[in-house]
């Protein structure tokens, strides 16, 4: 099976040579040892190519990530040990994970998902996925003739590095937190999508089309560019759970839409449950322009994340969208941020977790309105649904404005599911499990929708599958 | 043969009786009135046939087709054929309505197949004879509905999932003159051999429409008197306390 792959890659490489961001890494693997040092970030360089100024910052960064301490505040990160860590790998069929490797339970739900083998090794970390690199390439030809950029960062940054140097870490910079400079120090993989003045890309960018021998990573870091007037739907992760034998996966995503550009960034991830995920995304948004974030968060042992917005210019608004399922030994500490920086801006935070198993949802929340800043509204909803008595919730909403003139609103819910609500749905012949499933479905519902159709299907899916372990 | 039959049926909730020693039969094709002054245990007795976990019975039995139904879960009695028609049902947040009863019609009928389109085809028109508007199977379930619609979306459950037994829990209240007389009729449309109903109110309108084959007066957890159509005229003039004084009288006599 291998070789049979390795032969169709080399094909693909010949013809598609000039746009695969892998081209050479057919004889090209490595692995660097555990742990962090100067000496690992300028390996990490060297092997990438990079311009100068990307190891300077680097090497910055990881002073930065040094000197900080870990977050006091939030999951318990303890468990992470920086030293076991590698942290860079490039990936090649000899160094993958070893199918035996992948848990047993991770390949029972790509059975059940009814995943094709090269689909289900992909997300095992296991083999490459060569269909959706073809599609990747007609998709990118598409997007060529309208100018739009759709490369990995690491290509992004060979080929476009005035674009990407004018950009990257502005949004995020290196010195934000601790995971940040982690990410900035070693980051690898991740996107890089520019969108030209005035174009708007009708269809969903998906990274799962882009994402190849590069592999997801532990540290990727995206940057999507959109221009005055442009539109782009970026869609990354999927919903089949993704293995990693590596503990912790650290990403950045900074995104820059311009005066009345709109951006829609939907992210579901779904970890295997031995990962520490701590992501860091921000978007800033100028005048009238608009950012969604759509992120969903199922698995991971932990999960830190807090999309967030800063509406700099007037008019701009945010819509962050989340839905958090924390299992059993899971905790996920997700949430949103929004600060209010011009006047006559808006911004409407959606937060949804479920907690089932002994899991715990936290939603994490900023909203601020900066003075002097007129006619601010914001909305802010956070609903949880508990399924049993030793399942948690909590919130932890922040609201801070200096500014008279601005509409607030927030409100939380926690919601149990009654035996009268499941007495109800039973008594229509299903069963409790599947009452159980409606329910939560229904209660995800407004997430689900904003979701591309496959995306949708897919994730209704893995809830059903989650849901059938619940009851006893 | 009894299609329900209910026997020296004890119940309770939190410790507390509520019904203590109900008989009734249900024969196919009858439809029942079930009476009764508030507290009475009208909603206990149609929550506990149709297997509510909340509720202990203590004693007595229920068979529904002479099978021994007190062991089964709710979605089991519901695919033998009952049905509850709540008081008050329960709104679920972003489940579609007939996503939700196509989901209960595949588990009440699981040999027939039968297409989403199809589906829609027979909701459609079964929810036109309730003068319900197509757009109305696409809201979410309950959720925002008047009282009246949420009444008529019950009955809608109903004639999808054609029961054998069904128990209207003061399906008339809420209802406005017109939704009654359409929800009636409807009902009407299911008698025969194979629909039989138990029908609990508080009111003599919806059984003017409905001709029950028996009238009973529930009293503190028990039957405490049945009759024909004569004794919900007789309460609609004198109230419960004649009707109840007479029974406890006529039990003072047998002893």
């Amino acid at each position: 099976m291998a070789k049979d792959l390795s032969k169709e890659r080399q094909l693909a490489s010949l013809d598609y040579s000039r746009y695969d961001f892998k081209t050479g890494t057919e004889s090209y693997e490595v692995i660097l040892n555990k742990g962090l040092s100067e000496r690992t970030v300028k390996e990490i360089s060297a092997i990438k190519n990079e311009p100068q100024w990307m190891l300077e910052y680097r090497l910055k960064a990881l002073k930065a990530f040094e000197a900080k301490p870990m977050p006091q505040w939030g999951a318990d990160l303890n468990g992470i040990k920086f030293n076991d860590i590698v942290y860079y790998m490039r990936a090649s069929e000899a160094n993958r994970e070893k199918w035996e490797d992948v848990p047993e339970y991770i390949k029972n739900t790509f059975d059940r998902l009814g995943l094709p083998d090269a689909e289900k090794k992909f997300l095992g970390g296991v083999g490459a996925q060569y269909d959706s690199e073809i599609v990747y390439h007609s998709i990118r030809k598409d997007l060529e003739k309208l100018g739009v950029l759709f490369l990995s960062m690491d290509q992004g940054l060979l080929e476009y590095p005035e674009i990407v140097k004018a950009h990257f870490g502005k949004t995020i910079p290196y010195s934000d937190n601790k995971f940040a400079a982690l990410n900035s120090a070693v980051w690898s993989g991740g996107s890089f999508v520019f969108v030209p003045k005035g174009v708007k890309v009708e269809i969903p960018l998906q990274a799962y089309f882009r994402i190849n021998a590069e592999n997801m990573g532990q540290f990727e870091r995206t940057l999507i560019v959109a221009e005055p007037e442009s539109q782009i739907h970026y869609v990354e992760g999927c919903t089949a759970p993704k293995y990693s034998s590596q503990a912790l996966h650290s990403a950045v995503v900074e995104v820059v839409a311009k005066d009345s550009a709109h951006v829609r960034y939907t992210t579901i991830q779904n970890w295997s449950n031995n990962i520490y995920n701590l992501v860091t995304k921000r978007a800033v948004a100028h005048k009238n322009a608009t950012v969604e974030w759509v992120d969903g968060n199922l698995g991971s042992k932990v999960t830190m994340k807090y999309p967030a917005v800063f509406l700099l210019g007037e008019g701009s608004k945010a819509e962050i969208l989340s839905v958090a399922l924390a299992a059993k030994g899971q905790h996920q500490d997700a949430g949103a941020k929004v600060v209010h920086l011009a006047s006559n801006t808006t911004s409407r935070i959606t937060s949804k977790s479920i907690s089932k198993d002994g899991g715990r949802a936290s939603y994490r929340g900023l909203v601020r309105v900066a003075k002097g800043m007129k006619n601010v509204k914001s909305n802010v909803v956070c609903d949880a649904l508990l399924l049993d008595d030793y399942s948690r919730s909590d919130t932890y909403p922040t609201i801070e404005i200096n500014e008279p003139t601005a509409t607030i609103a927030h409100e939380a819910k926690v919601g149990k599911i009654g035996e009268d609500q499941i007495f109800y749905l039973t008594s229509r012949g299903l069963t409790e499990t599947e009452a159980l499933t409606l329910i939560v479905l229904g209660f995800i519902q407004p997430f689900t929708k904003s979701l591309p159709m496959e995306y949708a299907v897919e994730l209704n899916r893995l809830i059903e599958m989650e849901m059938e372990g619940t009851i006893g | 043969m009894d299609l329900l039959s209910v026997k020296d049926l004890h119940a309770q909730i939190d410790g507390k009786n509520i019904l203590n020693g109900i008989d009734l039969s249900v024969k196919k094709g009858e439809v029942h009135a079930i009476m009764g002054p508030n507290g009475s245990g009208k909603s206990t007795l149609s929550n506990v046939i149709m297997g509510h976990p909340k509720f202990v019975v203590t004693k007595g039995s229920i068979s529904f087709e002479g099978k021994d139904v007190l062991e089964l879960s709710p979605d089991k009695r519901s695919r033998l054929g009952l049905f509850l028609s709540f008081q008050y049902p329960f709104e679920v947040q972003g489940l579609g309505f007939s996503k939700f009863l196509f989901s209960a019609y595949k588990a009440r009928f699981p040999n027939k197949k039968i297409s989403v389109l199809d589906f829609q085809k027979l909701l459609k028109s079964k929810a036109e004879a309730l003068h319900m508007t197509p757009e109305f199977t696409k809201r979410e379930l309950n959720v925002g509905f008047s009282g009246g619609e949420k009444k008529r979306a019950e009955i809608l459950q109903l004639m999808m999932l054609e029961p054998k037994l069904a128990i209207l829990d003061e399906t008339d209240s809420g209802l406005d003159i017109d939704s009654l007389k359409l929800v009636a009729e409807s009902v009407n449309r299911l008698r025969g051999p194979d629909f039989s109903a138990i029908v609990i109110t508080h009111y003599k309108r919806i059984l003017n429409y409905l001709k029950p084959d028996v009238v009973h007066v529930l009293s503190e957890g028990r039957i405490v008197a049945s009759g024909d159509m004569s004794l919900a005229d007789e309460l609609e003039a004198n109230g419960y306390k004649t009707v109840l004084q007479k029974s406890a009288m006529g039990r003072g006599a047998e002893k």
